[in-house]
């Protein structure tokens, strides 16, 4: 599986070399065969394998978040892979998007760290603090491992991720790595549990994990019908009832 | 250019519940009254409808109806001797920038405070005597008496719709209520509504041990409801979308749904969105103001709106910034102890357990803003004794569940890895069979906790943007840890399958995550211009013709949300402006 990964991006790398145009088309046709070759879990049989094409990551990010959704959400009985539930592609959207471009941050100098009570203090948006953090994340990996973070076994990602979650991983470029991990973390939740019309939680298998039933219109005559019983699990999202 | 515009009767700064109420009170009344409001335009209709309005990336991680920081903010810090650095985005709180403001995302939770806070120095000093108040600990008698706002806020609940039982009519204890609530002429204008499971079972644990639990009163209509001035409620969805969204059913008590519209249709309102006020103007000999200063956002023009009468019903930080950019009445000073513009910031604390009952389907999706039991024990009552606990103030408790949406929300028990495929399957056990029991803690004003101008940063209009210095004392701490017992105590004896305990909150205040939108101070009531800026009518010791109306005007916060006192608040300064002011302006009491 990473070795597979590795290969299309050294081709889409080397098709970019020989001709810059090519590496946009490329991608979304390689995608997919990519992850039909990947064994497919019970779980995931029913989602259609769909390219990414992505609006903000660059490759090397692309693999980076692809590898990370899918050891934070491995395939098991419980739901389809990361990727196969779209958080990457919710990812990528956020940080192409206005929440990624810094809307609704105060963006004013002078800027120093501050105490942790006073909260995000970065020169940076959030799309600019993703990129820096997995730049910084793969800089760790290469001096660690030898490898970048979408090239290394699975448990060396879950050290990196631990040593990220624990801060016990500091970046060399100065990054706090603990307001990088944070971004990181949430993006991913959301990307699991955000309604499907932005891009993650894809056939609301997000919501299907742990039963939330999505935007039900009415609960009113469920409270004494569903006391103590559990409610059907078949979750509806903004665009079922649009 | 600074364009100066036709003189009106009254100007309005900021158009959510307080605004609103004095909109349709006072253009009710026959006068010219316009409203700047620095938002959006939004309605039920158009804005809050289905399928788009359930949408919690949108409205809770992202802020959808809020204050947009990137044009204003505040500095925070713990203490004098840091440096205070930009809240850069929301997160602690969460103040409404849309027609209708925090009163259109409001949980609508609605008490009435008593005289256990409106006189809470002379009590506390009449039950333990005058060395039980720390020496740093500002508090003071508000200089108002419940019997005084009783009729307003049963004018507030009957116009808001809220639901629950009453627990003391005309000094009859009602069963079913809250025992310790001061006497009200009448019920709620609605029955509570339906319980939850988790709410039931919360309520039999505290009947168990003692206690007097009751449905929290809160603005979801339990049943289809006209208020007395013609607007229509549709009953509770329990959508379990409420707080920090609007209402697509109109069952939450909302101005934009209520007194707004009524203006609106009065000839004599006129509101100006995208309207962000930077100054309250003063006349020359700085007895008077004359109007505002405002930019319409839209294309940067700037106006000069005079009136006679300002009122500043902006969010409760808000309306202390402007007193301070305006420069009415003395800035507060900590170290001296003198001024009183910014003095007395408070917020509140907490502590919570999380309950797992293997089995237990709570669906915590199905709930309304008001869902939760409560006791009020440990509150608006004399005869829990604070002496051997050494705290001023209170809590109160409640059992169910706060926003349990799913970005936000999935309690698992503590050691549970963050990630994985047992995350997930810990994630998929205990989402729909664990609830929660919370204390919400008031908050005693000290001396150092307080708001002023920032030295270093500015807004977008180049204002310099307001400093909070804000951190619990030891008074809260102790608090904490008696509300945190009480929590443990009661989660334990419904013997759940395991239990996240709650503790006692000991570190800073931190701007992040979201703890409440209940600031509270800043531009305090009092009986006095030595140790408050405003009057029992909310009126400006310093300036006669302007009224500061919200949170702001508390001199110190209580375990309770705010709203109540708000709204009844507004209807009583309407009822001084209309039936005392403008009848005889100048002062209503006299220094």
């Amino acid at each position: 599986m990473t070795e597979q990964k590795l290969d299309r991006r050294d081709f889409l790398k080397s098709a970019a070399a020989g001709g810059a145009a090519a590496a946009g088309g490329s991608a979304a046709i390689v995608t997919p065969e990519i992850a039909q070759a990947e064994p497919t879990p019970p779980a995931a049989t029913a989602v259609a394998p769909q390219a990414a094409g992505y609006a903000f990551l660059n490759l090397d990010e692309a693999a980076f978040v692809e590898s990370l959704v899918d050891h934070m959400v491995p395939a098991d009985e419980i739901s389809p892979k990361g990727t196969d539930l779209g958080v990457n592609v919710y990812i990528d959207r956020a940080l192409a998007g206005a929440w990624g471009k810094g809307e609704r941050l105060y963006m004013q100098g002078p800027w120093r760290q501050g105490a942790p009570s006073q909260g995000y203090q970065l020169p940076l948006t959030p799309a600019q603090l993703y990129r820096a953090g997995i730049e910084a994340t793969n800089a760790h990996c290469r001096k660690v491992y030898g490898k970048s973070f979408d090239r290394i076994e699975d448990a060396q990602r879950q050290e990196v991720l631990v040593g990220l979650s624990t801060g016990k991983i500091t970046f060399d470029n100065g990054l706090p790595v603990r307001v990088f991990w944070t971004t990181l973390y949430q993006t991913v939740i959301e990307g699991m549990y955000s309604d499907p019309i932005y891009g993650g939680n894809r056939n609301k298998a997000g919501w299907a994990i742990i039963g939330f039933p999505g935007i039900i219109a009415v609960h009113r005559d469920h409270v004494e019908k569903y006391r103590g019983k559990p409610f059907p699990n078949s979750p509806v999202g903004i665009s079922d009832m649009s | 250019m600074t364009a100066k515009l036709k003189e009106v009767d009254v100007v309005i700064v900021g158009l959510g519940w307080t605004g609103g109420i004095l909109a349709k009170e006072l253009t009710e009344a026959g006068l010219k009254v316009v409203a700047l409001e620095r938002g959006a335009p939004r309605s039920s209709e158009n804005d809050y409808s289905l399928p788009n309005i359930r949408d919690e990336l949108r409205y809770v991680v992202r802020h959808d109806l809020m204050q947009n920081t990137a044009r204003d903010t505040i500095t925070v810090r713990n203490s004098p001797q840091q440096q205070a650095l930009p809240m850069r985005r929301l997160g602690s709180f969460l103040p409404g920038e849309v027609v209708g403001g925090s009163g259109v995302h409001w949980s609508g939770h609605t008490w009435r405070w008593t005289d256990m806070e409106f006189k809470i120095r002379s009590n506390y000093e009449e039950h333990y005597g005058k060395t039980f108040i720390p020496d740093d600990m500002t508090i003071q008698d508000w200089g108002i008496t419940y019997a005084e706002l009783e009729p307003y806020y049963d004018g507030f609940e009957y116009t808001a719709a809220v639901s629950g039982n009453a627990g003391n009519i005309g000094g009859q204890i009602q069963a079913g209520g809250n025992p310790f609530e001061a006497s009200r002429a009448r019920d709620y204008p609605l029955p509570p509504l339906t319980p939850i499971l988790a709410s039931e079972m919360f309520t039999d644990a505290a009947r168990n041990a003692g206690y007097h639990p009751f449905p929290r009163p809160s603005a979801n209509a339990s049943q289809p409801y006209t208020n007395p001035d013609g607007s229509k409620f549709g009953g509770c969805q329990y959508c379990g979308y409420c707080q920090r969204f609007g209402c697509e059913a109109n069952a939450k008590g909302s101005p934009h749904m209520t007194v707004i519209p009524i203006a609106m249709r009065n000839p004599n309102f006129e509101l100006r969105t995208h309207s962000w006020v930077t100054k309250v103007l003063k006349d020359s000999d700085g007895k008077r103001v004359i109007g505002v200063s405002y930019t319409n956002v839209l294309n940067g023009e700037e106006f000069e709106q005079p009136a006679t009468i300002v009122l500043l019903c902006a969010y409760a930080i808000n309306n202390v910034h402007l007193m301070l950019l305006s420069d009415i009445g003395t800035p507060y000073d900590p170290v001296a102890q003198k001024g009183v513009i910014g003095k007395n910031y408070c917020y509140q604390t907490g502590a919570a357990a999380t309950l797992f009952f293997e089995g237990k389907y709570f669906n915590p999706f199905m709930n309304a803003g008001g869902s939760n039991a409560t006791i009020d024990d440990f509150n608006t009552n004399w005869a829990f004794d604070r002496a051997p606990h050494d705290f001023v103030g209170g809590y109160n408790v409640s059992g169910g569940f706060n926003t349990p949406l799913p970005i936000g929300y999935r309690p698992v028990p503590s050691g549970t890895p963050q990630w994985g495929s047992d995350w997930k399957r810990a994630t998929a056990k205990w989402y729909q069979t664990a609830m929660v029991i919370g204390a919400s803690g008031s908050v005693m004003t000290n001396r150092y906790n307080c708001y002023d101008l920032d030295p270093t940063y500015r807004n977008a209009f180049g204002q310099p943007l307001m400093r909070m210095t804000f951190d619990y004392k030891n008074n809260e701490h102790k608090m904490g840890g008696h509300a945190a017992g009480v929590v443990n105590d009661i989660a334990k004896s419904m013997n759940p399958t395991r239990l996240n305990p709650a503790s006692a909150r000991t570190d800073p205040w931190t701007v992040v995550p979201y703890q409440s939108t209940h600031n509270t101070g800043g531009t305090i009531m009092g009986t006095h211009p030595r140790d408050s800026a405003l009057n029992k009518y909310l009126q400006s010791w310093d300036c006669h013709n302007l009224f500061v109306i919200g949170a702001n005007v508390f001199p110190h916060n209580s375990s309770y949300n705010p709203t109540g006192p708000v709204g009844a608040l507004a209807y009583w300064t309407a009822d001084a402006i209309l039936n005392r002011y403008v009848k005889n302006p100048g002062p209503l009491v006299q220094a």
